[in-house]
């Protein structure tokens, strides 16, 4: 890699250097703007004992759910889990570790891990299971609780269209946590659809700066949908 | 008679203004969309990040990139905006949201709600639930009175593990609209040809009825 030119030309390189026992930060919501090819990347490499931060764990077959399949992940904090009946198996058997963390606050716990916050206090989850061992302040008369920041070994991430800078762009509801992740790995890695050429992304547009951002790669993608709802259907 | 759920749906739309940014739940909330007075101009806020949501898509509209925060594929209306889930949750967080409709397992006389985990059964987890009842100042709670076996889901006290604490005021359910003030909940209208004396029967909690208690009224759609 010269200069600021992120790209990598495989897969492969683009997860090189993950291990056992790394935590990972993954963008995506249910299976929107997943990074499906930097899931199978690791998937193919068979590392095992990983601590992931999703919102879901997708589904059987697909998603971060393929992950399950060989047992690679032995933690995950999420806020919504158990879309898929390997996941539901594992965590009944005690294979798989689960955080439940609120939506908010595990979006907030990246955003801060990336911005070099270590914690902050949080109204949510307060009085619930979720704020038990937790430090409780109170401000203005209300009570918060410190929930601390994530970062990750690495992040994956999927975006729309990125230049070799690593300046990258999000589709529609595609964004939802993947901005956050970019921000909070170690080594961030992120796959698009496609890489144009500097200067092509007008600059106030960008989503993620290319500070953030070490791999870049342009892949296909399946885009599976999930609930298929239509008009008038 | 129980409302039905789209009339409960039309009972909770009335409580929308002109102007309203609005978080709808899963379920009977998500039905409420479809009561928005005509005229009126609420926008629809999806916790995965949109603001601004829109119908269903067609066919030729449909759009893996384009969800809802419940994972159905939805379109984005004209003046709508698209953010990370950062924002979203700073919106919800903030308190920005004028108005929060939601679901709930158990609702109790001091504003407390249970909404997400039954403890012996399989648990998936709380979603946006905690963000949002912490951060709305404005909640109608939208729920059946009492469980299939009779059993009142307004107390005195939760006995399920709290979405959130001291947060509710205002609970929709198929027999009654009540308010929550000083510890107890405070009857304010009945569902059409559903007598007083049923829901003091079927809440479990403190009940303030007034002298009168009016009957919702339905038009025909």
């Amino acid at each position: 890699m010269a200069g600021f030119d992120k790209r990598v030309a495989s897969y492969e390189e683009a997860m090189e250097g993950i291990e056992d026992g790394m935590t990972v930060l993954a963008g995506g919501f249910g299976l929107c703007g997943i990074p499906e090819n930097l899931i199978a990347e690791i998937k193919r490499r068979g590392v095992k004992n990983l601590t992931v931060a999703s919102n879901n764990c997708g589904v059987d077959g697909f998603g971060l759910g393929v992950l399950l399949e060989d047992r690679q992940i032995s933690k995950i904090f999420a806020s919504y889990v158990g879309e898929n009946a390997l996941f539901e198996q594992q965590m009944l058997n005690n294979e798989i570790e689960v955080v439940l963390t609120p939506q908010g606050t595990l979006a907030e716990r990246m955003r801060a891990g990336g911005a070099g916050i270590p914690a902050f206090y949080t109204a949510t989850g307060y009085g619930t299971p979720i704020g038990e061992g937790k430090e409780v302040r109170e401000f203005n008369g209300r009570h918060y609780i410190l929930e601390e920041a994530l970062v990750g070994d690495f992040a994956i991430v999927k975006g729309w269209k990125a230049d070799r800078y690593g300046n990258v762009v999000y589709r529609h509801t595609a964004q939802n946590f993947n901005p956050l992740a970019a921000t909070a790995g170690r080594i961030t890695v992120v796959e698009v659809e496609e890489i144009v050429e500097p200067g092509e992304l007008e600059p106030s547009q960008i989503h993620t700066p290319g500070i953030y951002v070490d791999r870049i790669i342009q892949g296909s993608f399946e885009k599976r949908i999930e609930k298929r709802t239509v008009h008038g259907a | 008679m129980a409302l039905t759920r789209e009339q409960m749906a039309q009972r909770v739309a009335r409580e929308l203004e002109d102007g309203f940014y609005v978080n709808l739940g899963i379920g009977i909330p998500t039905l409420v969309a479809n009561y928005i007075p005509e005229g009126m101009d609420v926008m629809l806020q999806s916790e995965n990040g949109l603001l601004g949501m829109g119908r269903f898509p067609t066919e030729e509209e449909l759009d893996a990139d384009m969800i809802n925060a419940g994972k159905q594929t939805v379109t984005a209306r004209p003046g709508a905006a698209i953010f990370s889930s950062a924002e979203s949750f700073a919106m919800i967080r903030g308190g920005h949201v004028d108005l929060t409709v939601l679901g709930a397992f158990e609702v109790d006389q001091e504003g407390n709600i249970a909404s997400w985990m039954v403890p012996g059964k399989l648990i998936k987890g709380m979603g946006g639930a905690m963000d949002l009842v912490a951060g709305a100042e404005n909640i109608i709670c939208t729920m059946t009175h009492a469980s299939k076996y009779g059993e009142s889901k307004l107390l005195e006290k939760c006995t399920l593990p709290l979405t959130g604490a001291g947060c509710i005021s205002r609970v929709l359910t198929d027999l009654a609209y009540l308010e929550i003030k000083d510890g107890a909940f405070v009857l304010k209208e009945r569902a059409p040809g559903v007598s007083v004396e049923e829901i003091i029967e079927k809440t479990a909690g403190k009940l303030v009825v007034p002298d009168h208690v009016p009957e919702m009224t339905f038009v025909e759609e």
